[in-house]
């Protein structure tokens, strides 16, 4: 096994790399038995992953924020990121409204639990207003009202160029007619909804068929590990991978 | 007074956070960060909560012996040692928390979304259907983006559907996807005003009293 901090050695004869390559391919091999139905395996390596991907948030919270960003300029202000001269007693409030929290456990005190949930609610809500309105809306706004009639440095009309920009606006008018609910999709307000939800349709289907084929790149991925990384540990060797030089 | 001060802070917090953004002052900028540690701090308490939610249930389980009741040890014991190796021994690369990220995170990570590939397709088998112009066109866009996305569709003789995709991508999805996002941005702003002004108090639910 690897060493707890040290370089990484061997176990019985194999290699760490050998036993995680094992261990990856025992695990993908059980959730892929969820394909023929639910049983134990499959449940067992999916309890599997709950523990260690909690276990694995939890580790880092630990030691990226309570240690370096609370414990150290708290307590250890030389060993903080950077060093400091002084210890940083401002973050007594964070760390104090940060236990506040647990008063959640206590019935009599659970009230004490609004404070850091009000704070945290506050400074992000504040936060969000600029940011959304600069990025989410004038941004968008901005890139939507484009030239229909664009040249280039030769001045000559970029017709195919101009017909997407015309398209776009369209589009974006169209949608939000459909969610427009003030007024009833009657006339020439149904009309525009109706092309709005044209372009809803082929929006969600292209998104369809991107999230598609992103689980299916995941699983080339896992089936070329089994084929390539995995089978030559027990001597079936099948080349060296489509990736390969 | 147990509503009132939360709401004051939330308000207090807000009306900063909102403010700092017009004025580019050096001291500003200072607490603007200093805020937004603070904000990361507290939220690292509340992934206590959160854990503590996900023992309970799985202790609960075990304790009324209810079925199926084994698998939270495998939860419970795949958590504890996860955790001791990266409370003890860090989570530097080389280390044993590292070896078991990649060696048993990472592939059970992938492997359980790429099984969606297979729900996914075999869904869409079963409920696409051109039965409506709507319906053509949202079957029509799929299929053309899941072929122009793999290398086989350069094959295909008069029809360069890689372009097509692209387009597909950057022309219409881009007009249907920013008329949502006008209304989202539109509701989240609306959302963080009521939030501020203590009109919203749903996440001060719990904790009884007035």
């Amino acid at each position: 096994m690897p060493g707890p901090t040290g370089p990484i050695t061997g176990i019985l004869g194999l290699s760490t790399e050998v036993i995680g390559i094992w261990l990856a391919a025992l695990l993908t091999l059980a959730i892929y038995s969820f394909l023929y139905g639910d049983n134990p395996v499959y449940k067992v390596a999916e309890h599997i992953f709950v523990g260690i991907s909690a276990a694995y948030g939890a580790a880092l919270t630990y030691h990226l924020v309570i240690i370096r960003r609370l414990f150290d300029p708290l307590f250890r202000p030389d060993l903080a990121q950077p060093p400091l001269d002084v210890p940083k007693l401002s973050l007594i409030i964070p760390g104090l409204l940060g236990l506040l929290i647990f008063s959640r456990f206590i019935p009599r005190y659970d009230w004490l639990s609004r404070w850091p949930i009000a704070f945290i609610m506050g400074l992000y809500a504040g936060l969000s207003i600029p940011r959304t309105i600069q990025t989410n809306i004038l941004k968008q706004m901005q890139a939507t009202i484009a030239p229909v009639l664009p040249v280039d440095a030769g001045g000559q009309y970029l017709f195919f160029s101009g017909f997407e920009n015309l398209l776009l606006i369209v589009g974006v008018v169209c949608t939000l007619a459909y969610f427009y609910f003030s007024l009833p999709h009657r006339g020439v307000m149904g009309g525009l909804s109706r092309v709005g939800i044209w372009f809803l349709m082929i929006g969600f289907g292209a998104g369809f068929g991107n999230t598609v084929m992103a689980r299916i790149s995941l699983l080339i991925g896992r089936i070329q590990f089994l084929l390539y990384e995995w089978l030559p540990t027990i001597g079936i060797h099948l080349g060296s991978g489509p990736g390969a030089g | 007074m147990r509503l009132q001060i939360p709401i004051a802070m939330g308000f207090l917090a807000g009306v900063f956070m909102f403010v700092q953004f017009f004025i580019p002052h050096q001291m500003i900028k200072a607490s603007f960060k200093d805020a937004l540690d603070w904000a990361i701090i507290i939220g690292a308490f509340a992934l206590v909560l959160g854990l503590g939610s996900l023992f309970r249930a799985h202790i609960d389980k075990i304790r009324n012996r209810r079925p199926d009741y084994g698998y939270s040890f495998v939860t419970l014991i795949s958590f504890a040692v996860m955790f001791f190796f990266g409370i003890l021994y860090k989570t530097d690369p080389g280390t044993v928390f590292d070896w078991l990220f990649i060696n048993v995170q990472v592939p059970l990570e992938a492997t359980m979304f790429s099984l969606l590939a297979f729900f996914i397709a075999s869904a869409a088998y079963r409920t696409f259907r051109a039965r409506s112009v709507e319906a053509t066109l949202l079957l029509l866009a799929a299929v053309i983006v899941m072929l122009g996305r793999v290398p086989i569709s350069d094959k295909i003789p008069y029809l360069n559907l890689h372009e097509i995709t692209e387009w597909i991508m950057m022309v219409p999805t881009v007009a249907a996807k920013r008329g949502i996002l006008f209304g989202v941005a539109l509701g989240a702003v609306a959302t963080a005003l009521r939030i501020i002004l203590g009109l919203e108090r749903s996440h001060l639910g719990g904790g009884g009293g007035q």
